[in-house]
């Protein structure tokens, strides 16, 4: 079917599936934002607390990405530490955010080398139907940019947060663009029948000015060189489309 | 990695960054190993890590091709892989360690050279359209570089082990 052009869902090869995106659905968090990308259902909460900063960056907050496969996201999720699949969705998520400068860590700093803030995104897959890179880093972004945190000040040795609430700063808005290789056709927006027999998987994070910030290749075969050319290209402009979406909810 | 690797010691248990590097790695060998040939097997593939100055996951696709044939386990081709950076604006090969800390783009490529293909691809950092062209074409041409050493270092071995042969036969016939 695919080498005729066609995919089970009668989508075009460079088309997403339909994307719904919801802001603000955990008040006790700081930020939160669900995603629907067809029937894949990813919720990311960002709370963010104080801490100490990292060695080798005193004048600097800190990002930290985490994902959970909950068990009943899919009959090949378990419960346990995070596998690799885990591991690698999280890391792909913080590369695109952490690259792009998004957050504007310099400006997170309470007290420089002993206190900072921590900005935590956790990614809570509720459904996989394919695609959660996209669907995960979409819902990321709106979180943080939904994201409300009260002022917080040094008194001496302690944190004295106020009640007047600004959000996050937010320097870029990267989005990433997922592609497979079935039967050498590149598709867009994979579902989880297309990742089932999919060659390859390419994704491409593209920050607001159109440059490329995080790319990661998976799955067990690979691309051409003029494949990953022109991947980039269709990645620059459906980033952009996206970008757009995630706006016009996170911001409305 | 090894703990001493580094320059802040690093703790033995693999963290998180060396669970993604492993995913990563067995993917850019995946396609040339003829798994088929072993059903209901496992092959395992051990990357030690001693001294990591950038580049590192490239050297161990590199050397984890050549070890799979060392070992005689069947392989389409060998995988050379090599990383392109960005540095004050310009693109580079091979970043080191302080390099890309300081540089402004770090992408590792793994090639396949016969078949054309990229087995191996990540990015960090920040690159234009026309870089990443470029960039990637620059790996590429790296990578053939280092298939050439590859397949030379395997032709190595076993001239010297053809050679250590005939000079014992040798000895054999005169004795």
């Amino acid at each position: 079917m695919i080498s005729r052009g066609k995919r089970i869902d009668d989508r075009g090869i460079e088309n997403y599936r339909t994307i719904t995106i919801e802001a603000g659905l955990i008040e006790k968090a700081n930020g939160s934002a669900e995603v629907h990308l067809g029937k894949s259902r990813v919720l990311v909460g960002v709370k963010v607390q104080t801490g100490p900063p990292f060695p080798d960056t005193p004048d600097e907050g800190v990002l930290t990405v985490n994902a959970e496969l909950v068990p009943l996201a899919s009959p090949s999720f378990e419960a346990g530490p995070p596998s690799e699949e885990a591991i690698e969705l999280a890391r792909v998520v913080d590369r695109g955010i952490r690259e792009s400068k998004a957050v504007d860590v310099k400006s997170l700093v309470l007290e420089k080398g002993k206190k900072v803030q921590v900005v935590y995104v956790d990614v809570y897959v509720l459904d996989h139907d394919g695609n959660l890179i996209d669907a995960a880093a979409m819902a990321a972004l709106t979180a943080l940019i939904n994201a409300k945190v009260p002022k917080m000040e040094m008194k001496g040795d302690e944190v004295i947060v106020k009640s007047s609430h600004h959000p996050l700063p937010l320097n870029n808005y990267p989005v990433a663009v997922t592609f497979a290789k079935v039967n050498g056709t590149i598709l867009v927006d994979p579902s989880l029948e297309e990742e089932q027999v999919m060659n390859a998987r390419l994704t491409v994070t593209i920050d607001k000015n159109g440059r490329v910030c995080a790319m990661q290749k998976g799955g067990q075969y690979g691309f051409t060189v003029e494949e990953l050319k022109r991947a980039v290209v269709v990645a620059v402009e459906k980033a952009a489309e996206n970008r757009a979406k995630i706006l016009a909810v996170a911001k409305g | 990695m090894a703990p001493f690797s580094v320059d802040e010691r690093k703790n033995p248990a693999p963290s998180r960054r060396e669970h993604e590097l492993s995913k990563v790695i067995r993917e850019s060998l995946e396609p040339v190993v003829l798994t088929d040939l072993y059903p209901r097997t496992v092959i395992d593939l051990f990357v030690e890590i001693l001294q990591s100055d950038g580049g590192s996951r490239c050297a161990g696709i590199t050397g984890a091709s050549l070890a799979l044939a060392d070992a005689g386990i069947p392989m389409r081709e060998l995988v050379a892989a090599c990383a392109i950076g960005k540095i004050e604006g310009k693109l580079a090969l091979d970043l080191s360690d302080s390099e890309d800390k300081y540089g402004e783009a770090d992408l590792p490529v793994a090639y396949v050279p016969n078949a054309n293909l990229v087995t191996l691809l990540q990015m960090d950092g920040e690159l234009t359209t026309e870089e990443f062209n470029k960039g990637l074409e620059m790996a590429v041409e790296a990578c053939k570089t280092i298939h050439t050493m590859q397949r030379e270092a395997l032709k190595k071995k076993f001239r010297e082990i053809k050679e250590s042969v005939i000079e014992k036969e040798e000895t054999e016939v005169v004795a």
